[in-house]
């Protein structure tokens, strides 16, 4: 087979902060640098991200890289690995300092250090006061960032390929991982990206959720390629919601909303969270929030037409509170719920929001899988960074401010080790025929012509599937059949088929791939959830209501072949330090 | 005249990859309004259309969320005109 080919160095396949800051690190050491993104990099979903990132700067309040890392590895039910963590709360500290180097416009102190805010979850001496470790580039902090590494990025010289769909990875005759077979959109022409080493950077994957606060890009790209690879997807189960989102829509209202007062109410106007949590009511954990919500919608106390939402009170406060203290809420429920939150209650929903776990890696981003006998084998030339990678950093659940960090750090140390990979292993690897033809099987799989199921119809499926059956309300009994619901659904996935088969921006052709990475990512996380017998972190189940360290404190792999799932211990032993051993989680 | 529909359908599809963005907001106004509203715009407001595709996402969420006018007045005239278009109706209502 000829195809049109470019060889790079190395090959980076989306263009959020992850993506970005390895192709800055490449380029700047004068590499040859390919970033493949399906959308103009700067609409990549970094952009999304209001909060800010996590570093013991201690210029407000005294701080630890030591103190953060204890405040992660408790965020994480203790499922994090210990020894990543210390790495991530230690490299935050250079990580910021680059990117204020770089041009990140942070916020600042009068004293012209950057401003640090306070965010729940982070303390001071190990469970002490509240401490403030959140450096803010105002409420954008992620569009600074984005667009400083984007900028960066031109001045260095990095070859980017904007509205390139990246349809799998390609192997050499080895079975080295060796580019990508991508999809250039408006023409609808495949190119042969051969590189040294391959970097993942796609980010989340909420879009398998009917309702989720992530952009529509968010598919899980990366996760599925990984999986089509031969790699598992490890702690696919925790995935944390946000208990108010916008019904039907997705978009998030804000957690403040209930602080200044705001109350859940089902259709019979009742203030059912007094029911579920006497003490706490509305302000109770997400988790629990969350699953309340689904009770009663499940239990026929749902409001609106289908029963399918409940609805979130805001009007007994006033407009004056309303618009001074909640800004932005009242413009987003007129827009997205038709409502004025200032008259009538808006309809909510929990929404998808963070995938804690993905492709797992080492703490240099280097892509690692199970070699048998518990031992760990590095994937040659294949990384992965950000929210579709693993590097076990957020374990069960990520606290606020980590989830920048934790692209931006690894992101940055992906860059740094593909350098010294590719300055030890300085020959292209060549793809083979087979290799090639399974990938380009996924592009010609679509240009049949029959009837069948559309694309559109499938994915509604398939997502309010994933939403019933995977989502908050994980029974043994609601997973199995939501199981068994998939696999009827993946029996009829050779069945779909487009209903437009022209070149130039076919985006239904898009859309279909992407579909097919968005089934094989809801496997992973229907999979790895049915099997997970307690709670723990953002994996609730209330037939399980318990953590269980004894049989659980261990990282779940899913792979495709057979929907295995294995298992392997979580490390405990930090770098430099002591353990922090398990506890209870008390806030 | 089969070659103009074409064009014109590639054009459709080539917009509504432009229309999306990195927030799930502007996945939804944009996306919806190309469905709702772009078939009746006139030549010069499908003009402004494309100019509006091609901000920030930073700056276009400000806009649609009333947090600041956009630059210029065709750009705040179509905001405004899309809001119209796309806002959701009132439950009921």
């Amino acid at each position: 087979m000829s195809l049109p080919t470019r060889h790079f160095d190395a090959l980076i396949i989306g263009a959020g902060g992850a993506g970005l800051n390895a192709a800055l690190q490449l380029a700047s050491a004068d590499l040859r640098v390919a970033v493949v993104s399906k959308v103009f990099p700067t609409r990549s979903h970094t952009v999304a991200a209001q909060g800010g990132v996590n570093a013991a700067l201690a210029n407000v309040l005294p701080d630890s890289w030591h103190w953060h890392m204890f405040d992660t590895v408790k965020g994480s039910d203790y499922l994090g690995d210990q020894d990543a963590i210390e790495f991530m709360c230690r490299e935050a500290i250079p990580t910021v300092y680059e990117l204020e180097h770089a041009g990140v416009p942070f916020s600042r102190l009068d004293d012209g250090k950057i401003y640090q805010r306070a965010f729940g979850g982070q303390s001071q001496n190990f469970g002490g006061d509240q401490a403030a470790r959140t450096c803010a580039a105002a409420d954008r902090t992620g569009h600074a960032i984005l667009h400083t590494l984007y900028q960066q990025n031109i001045r260095a010289r990095t070859h980017f390929f904007d509205e390139f769909f990246a349809l799998d990875l390609v192997r050499d005759a080895e079975g080295v991982v060796c580019g990508a077979l991508v999809l250039e959109i408006e023409t609808g022409e495949p190119l042969l990206i051969e590189s040294k080493a391959t970097l993942l950077a796609t980010g989340g994957c909420g879009q398998v959720f009917r309702t989720t606060s992530n952009a529509h890009i968010n598919t899980g790209d990366g996760m599925a390629m990984a999986l089509r690879a031969g790699v598992p997807l490890m702690d696919m189960e925790f995935f944390q919601f946000h208990p108010t989102g916008i019904a039907g829509k997705g978009m998030l209202i804000t957690e403040g909303t209930r602080g200044e007062g705001g109350y859940l109410i089902n259709k019979d106007g009742e203030r059912f969270m007094e029911r579920y949590a006497p003490r706490a009511k509305d302000l109770a954990s997400r988790d629990v929030v969350s699953r309340a919500i689904v009770t009663e919608v499940k239990e026929g106390r749902g409001c609106g037409e289908h029963g399918d939402h409940v609805m979130l009170k805001l009007d007994h406060l006033g407009e004056s509170v309303i618009s001074k203290r909640l800004p932005g809420i009242r413009e987003s429920s007129k827009i997205f719920a038709g409502v004025d939150p200032v008259v009538e209650p808006i309809p909510v929903f929990p929404t998808a929001h963070y995938a804690m776990g993905g492709i797992p890696t080492d703490r240099f981003g280097r892509v690692a899988m199970p070699a048998g006998q518990g031992s760990e084998e590095v994937v040659a030339g294949l990384y992965a960074a950000g929210e579709c990678a693993c590097a076990s950093v957020h374990g069960a659940n990520r606290l606020g401010g980590n989830s920048l960090l934790d692209i931006l750090v690894f992101g940055r140390l992906a860059g740094k080790d593909i350098i010294d990979f590719v300055r030890e292993n300085p020959y292209q690897r060549t793809a083979d025929s087979a290799s090639l033809d399974q990938a380009m099987g996924r592009l010609t799989r679509w240009d049949k012509q029959d009837d069948g199921v559309p694309v559109a119809q499938m994915r509604a499926d398939f997502r309010k599937c994933m939403e019933d059956h995977a989502g908050v309300f994980r029974t043994e009994e609601v997973m199995q059949e939501g199981f068994e619901r998939l696999c009827e659904l993946r029996e009829r996935l050779p069945e779909v088929r487009l209903s437009d088969h022209s070149k130039v921006f076919n985006t239904a052709r898009i859309e279909a791939l992407e579909l097919e990475n968005m089934m094989d990512v809801g496997f992973a996380i229907a999979t790895s959830a049915l099997h997970r017998q307690e709670s723990r972190g953002a994996h609730s189940r209330p037939d399980y209501p318990d953590r269980d360290d004894q049989a659980w404190l261990k990282h779940s792999l899913y792979s495709k072949d057979g929907d295995r799932m294995d298992y392997k211990p979580v490390r405990t032993k930090p770098l430099t330090v002591e353990s922090f051993p398990p506890k209870e989680r008390v806030y | 005249m089969e070659q103009s529909s074409q064009d014109a359908a590639s054009e459709l599809r080539r917009l509504r990859w432009q229309c999306r963005r990195g927030m799930l907001e502007l996945d939804h106004l944009l996306d919806r309004f190309l469905d709702l509203g772009y078939a009746d715009l006139d030549e010069g407001r499908r003009e402004t259309f494309l100019r509006l595709l091609g901000e920030q996402d930073q700056r276009l969420s400000d806009w649609f969320m009333s947090r600041a006018p956009a630059s210029d007045e065709a750009l705040q005239d179509l905001v405004d005109h899309i809001l119209d278009v796309v806002r959701a109706p009132a439950p009921g209502g």
